[in-house]
């Protein structure tokens, strides 16, 4: 994507950036399955967070690892 | 707070790590000239993805209904791929560092220190707008001081932009506009699942709105006064289509400089085009929000100045944030937030990354200090970078004082923005256009603009001559008088050129159309061509004006 010498791609950054949502957003969906919120939003049945984590999840991991740095 | 404090480590991390390969004045103000067609093409339509878009567009679609997406649609899409199709080989072609450094070489010094003067001045009073924005939804949301909002941001600009300059900019640009449409495009899907999908928002808006006519693009716009705007189709197509949009997507440095980081023609060429396929989805995630708060929200939301003085209510700019607590728990409601915030600071890396460029470049090297080493001028696009940030400091609490945002910003857009189109697209396509032309065309357009704006404001009855209607609103009003002042550019440009010598042919090599022989695209399958992109998205956009007519 970028021809600097050396340099790690863009796309590896936001991989290991929407990994690390993936797993906190994916996290707070689980736990408010247990614990359900004080303050709740609308539509809160839908648990949004979760199907959000998992996407962020997914995308992260992908892209983290297709862009990964390598050796050489 | 978790969510939001990975972002801000993780662009500031992007600013250290690309330090390293920043080292000549190629690599600071234009990334290397190295970046692929993608790349360029998002970083393009992400700088523009400030506060102006996310917040005030959403605010304008609750305000004005679904006539706001024409800033999205007619108000760009035609005007980028012109950029890409038309004007980009003239760009890259001289290998200017600016578009006031284009003017250098077409028109002469005078009209590079009116546009590089008068750009300066705008981005900074851009840069200010982004900076004000943001702190406010810091405090809507997170009850945050408006003066620590401001200088949290600001440091973490300046901190990556001085850093890595462009290359940093263009990269963070990129993580941002991914988050952006991460963080908001949540908000839209909730929303129609709960109004019962695009059938079932429209009706809802109707029913709240009672008769107004928030729901169609193009239907209402045959009189002033039969939409929430108050504009004519005359306005929409001439002064939006054509003069702002042409205007700001192919002349302002703000995003014109991330195309030029292209690394050869065809990706330049390209950049824009893709651009333009993203930036026609945008309305997606900031005029659908907006919408659906028509649609759903149990109160009235009201303009910033009613806002302020009357506790408890809500003003239009703050449509996002409103929605995004509606439908969103802590772990999004954060990355929200942080798109948000991703957003603000795209704007303002924007902004003051090409201010560094124009200030370095076009008025220092050429005003001030003509001959000194590269190393000095990295160095100075350094301080300038830091200078440029405290300035929009100044100008966000400047700001604070101001009604709304979105007027304040679309006024600075005709006084600057239009005359400087009439300029560049005549001198580029107009052989006959000489030096003395272009200067006075320029100046006498721009004091025009800023003429009627002084006029209208003195004496508010003067809007029935400079709008054609005294029903026409703010925004209206900024339309017309940036086809004014279009017009008096070009005309003026005319005249002198007419009455003046013009230059050699040999001396337009590289920068007007006639002159230069612009390369092909070589042997390659015709869908690799910009062109073929530039034409399907051309029918996508006619196809979804079409759908919402």
């Amino acid at each position: 994507m970028h021809e600097h010498k050396g340099m790690i791609s863009i796309w590896f950054f936001i991989g290991i950036l929407l990994l690390f949502y993936g797993v906190v957003i994916l996290g707070q969906g689980l736990y408010e399955l247990s614990v359900p919120p004080e303050r709740t939003v609308v539509l809160a049945s839908l648990h949004i967070g979760i199907w959000w984590g998992v996407l962020l999840l997914v995308m992260g991991a992908g892209y983290s690892y297709h862009f990964r740095p390598k050796k050489g | 707070m978790l969510v939001i404090g990975a972002y801000f480590l993780m662009v500031l991390g992007i600013g250290f790590y690309l330090k390293r390969f920043t080292t000549t004045g190629e690599d600071f103000f234009l990334a290397g000239r190295d970046m692929t067609a993608w790349i360029a093409g998002l970083s393009f339509v992400s700088a523009n993805l400030g506060a102006l878009e996310l917040m005030g567009w959403a605010g304008a679609a609750y305000q004005y209904g679904i006539l706001a997406t024409h800033w999205y649609w007619i108000g760009a899409i035609p005007a980028m791929l012109f950029l890409g199709i038309v004007m980009m080989p003239f760009y890259y072609i001289s290998k200017t560092h600016s578009v006031p450094g284009y003017l250098k070489l077409r028109f002469g010094e005078g009209a590079r220190a009116t546009s590089a003067i008068s750009f300066g001045l705008m981005t900074i009073l851009m840069s200010g707008v982004n900076m004000y924005a943001m702190a406010l939804i810091m405090q809507v949301i997170l009850g945050w001081d408006l003066s620590f909002s401001i200088w949290m941001s600001s440091l973490t600009v300046g901190i990556y932009v001085t850093l890595g300059g462009l290359l940093s900019a263009i990269f963070n640009e990129v993580l941002q506009f991914v988050l952006i449409w991460l963080g908001a495009l949540v908000i839209s899907i909730v929303g129609l699942i709960e109004t019962g999908g695009w059938a079932g928002m429209m009706a809802r808006i109707q029913h709240n709105t009672g008769g107004g006519d928030y729901t169609h693009l193009w239907r209402t716009l045959g009189h002033f006064s039969d939409n929430p705007m108050g504009i004519h189709w005359t306005g929409i197509v001439l002064g939006l289509g054509f003069i702002i949009s042409f205007g700001y997507w192919t002349t302002d440095f703000l995003v014109v400089q991330r195309v030029l980081s292209a690394k050869d023609l065809r990706s330049a060429r390209l950049a824009p085009i893709i651009g333009a396929s993203f930036k026609m989805f945008v309305p997606f995630i900031v005029i659908v929000p907006g919408l659906l708060a028509l649609a759903v929200l149990p109160f009235k939301l009201v303009g910033a100045d009613e806002a302020a003085a009357t506790p408890g209510l809500h003003s239009y700019n703050e449509v996002l944030p409103l929605m995004l607590a509606r439908y969103c728990g802590p772990g999004l409601l954060g990355l929200g937030i942080t798109a948000l915030v991703a957003g603000f600071m795209s704007g303002m890396a924007g902004n003051v990354t090409a201010f560094s460029t124009v200030w370095t470049y076009d008025i220092y090297r050429a005003l001030i200090r003509k001959n000194a080493t590269d190393e000095h001028y990295v160095s100075m696009g350094r301080w300038s970078t830091v200078i440029g940030l405290l300035v929009s400091i100044g100008t966000a609490y400047l700001v604070m004082r101001s009604a709304g945002i979105m007027d304040y910003v679309q006024a600075l857009f005709s006084f600057f923005i239009a005359p400087l189109f009439g300029t560049v697209i005549l001198g580029m396509l107009w052989k006959r256009a000489t030096p003395a032309g272009g200067f006075w065309g320029l100046l006498l357009g721009t004091v025009s603009s800023i003429g009627m704006w002084a006029w209208v404001k003195i004496d508010p009855t003067a809007l029935r001559y400079v709008a054609m209607s005294a029903d026409a609103k703010a925004m209206a009003e900024d339309m017309y008088r940036a086809l004014w002042s279009w017009l008096v550019c070009v005309l003026v440009t005319v005249v002198v050129s007419y009455a003046t010598k013009p230059l050699p042919e040999e001396q337009l090599v590289g920068l007007v159309y006639g002159c230069t022989e612009i390369p092909g695209d070589g042997d390659i399958p015709v869908y690799q061509k910009p062109m073929f992109w530039a034409i399907l998205v051309a029918m996508v956009l006619v196809i979804l004006n079409i759908v919402v007519w």
